[in-house]
């Protein structure tokens, strides 16, 4: 999930909070039990990547040489593997790392609202998924760009969306990183004068995903994620059950959470925070939770997982019971005060306070050593689905919408497979470096930004879904519009604590001084825009682009014949093969 | 993506669903619609009491949210795959009547 917000106000919270304490890095004793689990479980785990090329295999698919098998799984996960896949692939590690941490820092506002847009997020995903994996279901779209250059006929409307989904993809897979450097700073690894092998575990977690998802391709996260979930779902209900009996029941629990976000923040000269929102944040946190929910599944690696299911319905049934996820997440965001009420101190290695360290260090301060270690391995093998995912989702677009659509038409099947398999490793060799070179900060305010850029490819995809009224030149002008504005007002957020620029997510709606989420600002700029322009350019009579979809596409079912088989055999008749879709 | 001339389009506009009848829509528009609206107000949920299990009402009420979507979205689908079906049926015996034999579904 989207979780920009949460890493801006984190920070906030790191620098508000970043006097030195007493502690060195020497209180970082590595706990020999939990990190021998961890270790275990992270092996049992890459076993099983490597196990997943074999998977659900048909002989003569093996070797994954289309991007139908390697990109999509073979196009065929039912309910329950989609189930976790899916679960694995929308609640991250940094999601389970950040969220707490929000709540931990600054309360409610930043943090719960994690709740409402996992929870409004699946009648959106109910309403437009099915139709999406329909149309592509038919026509073999690989990627949500492959859909938009169907549906408008416009090559470059579909390169702007597959950038867009590019570009917001690479700081999610740094972001993923760090969640496991939270675990791994945590269990005292990552310390240590060279820096080389400072980073050491983090490097050799990375090149084992690497190869597993090069190998297997979506299966690899597919079969990981049922281990990770199952995991997760174990260290979160025992969590929730063991802590308040150690700590405190909830009503005390809220008490300390509560006094702690009513003191003053010496930097701002205002409250900490709240654990329950005033009247003035009620529109920041409706539009946070609207827009997240809007935003996610035009993400790739969210599309990436809707697409690999097999039937029309299997998309409808997990949006009924994906929703117990976002149980688990609610519960996971209290944590964060349960971390408050427990005086967990999350000491970072260089012995500031670093809010990100919270559940893992409650885990480890208040579970026995072995249990730890397991509740620890699924936040950090919780790192390494929505990764893998999404370095996937990033690779097929390049192929499909850049590699394919822009350089080379003709491509082969084969030839897609395998520039996407080595493009996967470029993207996740770009998140390392990401990691390692730049500030985490960085990773966490393009992250921000992604967020709001991806939700500019709203309106393309999803009002092509249903109608083929808008103009595609409308929605190009529109998407941009939506991503300068966005940008801009994005830059002028001044963190009030450092005065550093990309300061958090919510700013005033334009001509207003109503505080709202600027990617819903700029998706209202960016709709508008369409609209007008779209009445204008057929004012003008502008030639608009072919449609390549019929309105019987966008009811499908996975027994209706596919367009492309039908193109196949009447290629056979002409002397070249079909023109790939412009 | 194919020359005008291809004849396969037509081959594949062919209606795969029956006109729909409007009721199981409108009914699952309404429950979507509640769904999405109701986590999104504020107003009706910043406040602390009543608790339960000294959790505010706040986190309870949307915690509680997450299982009234479910359980909406799950008369949804139950509605829709049912029309769906219908849809599907009304075609498959248009197609079998004439008995032309061509009946492409693969």
């Amino acid at each position: 999930m989207s979780g920009g917000y949460f890493g801006a106000s984190a920070t906030t919270a790191v620098s508000a909070a970043s006097h030195p304490v007493a502690a060195s890095a020497t209180s970082h004793p590595i706990d020999g039990v939990a990190l021998t689990v961890v270790i275990v479980i992270f092996a049992i785990v890459a076993v099983m990547g490597f196990v997943a090329v074999r998977w659900r295999v048909k002989p003569e698919e093996r070797g994954l040489k289309t991007l139908d098998q390697w990109g999509l799984g073979g196009r065929g996960f039912g309910s329950w593997i989609t189930w976790f896949l899916l679960g694995g692939d929308l609640y991250t590690a940094y999601t389970f790392i950040a969220v707490p941490a929000a709540m931990y820092s600054t309360g409610a506002v930043s943090g719960f609202f994690a709740v409402p847009y996992t929870v409004v997020l699946y009648p959106i995903v109910f309403l437009l998924m099915a139709r999406l994996w329909s149309v592509s279901h038919r026509h073999g779209y690989v990627t949500p760009a492959d859909f938009v250059g169907g549906r408008y006929g416009s090559k470059t409307l579909s390169t702007a969306i597959a950038v867009t989904g590019i570009v917001a993809t690479m700081p999610y897979i740094a972001l993923q990183l760090v969640g496991i450097k939270a675990v791994l700073a945590t269990l005292g690894l990552g310390s240590g004068a060279n820096a080389f092998l400072a980073d050491l575990p983090l490097i050799i977690a990375f090149v084992v995903l690497a190869a597993y998802t090069y190998t297997a391709g979506l299966r690899a996260p597919a079969v990981i994620a049922v281990v990770k979930d199952l995991l997760i779902y174990i260290a979160v209900i025992v969590a929730i059950i063991w802590l308040p009996s150690q700590i405190g029941d909830w009503g005390s629990i809220f008490d300390a959470a509560a006094k702690k976000m009513s003191a003053t923040n010496p930097a701002t000269g205002s409250p900490v925070g709240s654990i329950i929102p005033g009247a003035s944040s009620f529109n920041a946190y409706w539009t946070l939770a609207l827009g997240s929910a809007m935003a996610l599944f035009m993400y790739p690696h969210s599309v990436t997982g809707v697409l690999s299911t097999r039937s029309r319905n299997t998309i409808r049934r997990n949006a009924v019971v994906l929703p117990i996820y976002s149980l688990m997440l609610g519960f996971l965001a209290l944590l964060g005060y349960v971390a408050i009420k427990a005086g967990t101190n999350p000491v970072d290695l260089n012995g500031k306070i670093n809010p990100q360290l919270v559940v893992p260090q409650l885990f480890l301060d208040h579970f026995p050593s072995w249990f730890a270690g397991v509740a620890l391995a699924a936040i950090a093998v919780g790192a390494l689905v929505p990764a893998a995912i999404m370095s996937i989702a990033a690779s097929n677009l390049f192929t499909r919408n850049i590699y394919r659509d822009l350089f080379k038409p003709k491509a082969t099947p084969q030839q897609e497979a395998k520039v996407s398999k080595l493009v996967s490793l470029l993207v996740k060799l770009g998140a390392l470096l990401f990691v390692l070179i730049m500030d985490q900060s960085a990773a966490i305010n393009m992250q921000l930004l992604g967020g709001v850029w991806i939700l500019q490819t709203f309106p393309a995809i999803v009002a092509g879904l249903y109608t083929r009224w808008f103009h595609r030149w409308a929605l190009l002008i529109g998407w941009a519009a939506g991503i300068v504005y966005g940008t801009v007002a994005a830059y002028n957020v001044v963190n009030p604590v450092t005065g550093a620029h990309f300061g958090g997510s919510i700013s005033a709606f334009p001509f207003t001084n109503v505080p709202v989420y600027i990617a819903v600002s700029a998706f209202v700029i960016n709709a508008v825009v369409s609209v007008v322009l779209t009445l204008v350019f057929r004012a003008l009579k502008v030639r608009d682009g072919r449609d390549a979809t019929t309105a019987s596409d966008y009811g499908a079912d996975e027994n209706d014949p596919k367009v492309r088989v039908v193109e196949d055999e009447s290629a056979t008749n002409e002397p070249g093969p079909a023109a790939p879709v412009a | 993506m194919s020359t005008p001339a291809n004849p396969a389009p037509a081959a594949d506009a062919r209606p795969t669903r029956g006109p729909a009848r409007p009721a199981p829509y409108v009914i699952s528009a309404i429950l979507i619609l509640i769904a999405i609206a109701l986590p999104l107000i504020p107003p009706i949920y910043a406040r602390a009491e009543p608790a339960l299990f000294g959790i505010p009402f706040f986190y309870w009420y949307q915690m509680l949210w997450v299982l009234i979507d479910a359980g909406l979205l799950w008369i949804c689908y139950a509605l829709m795959t049912r029309e769906d079906r219908r849809r599907r049926e009304v075609v498959r015996r248009a197609a079998d009547a004439p008995a032309t034999g061509a009946e492409g579904q693969r």
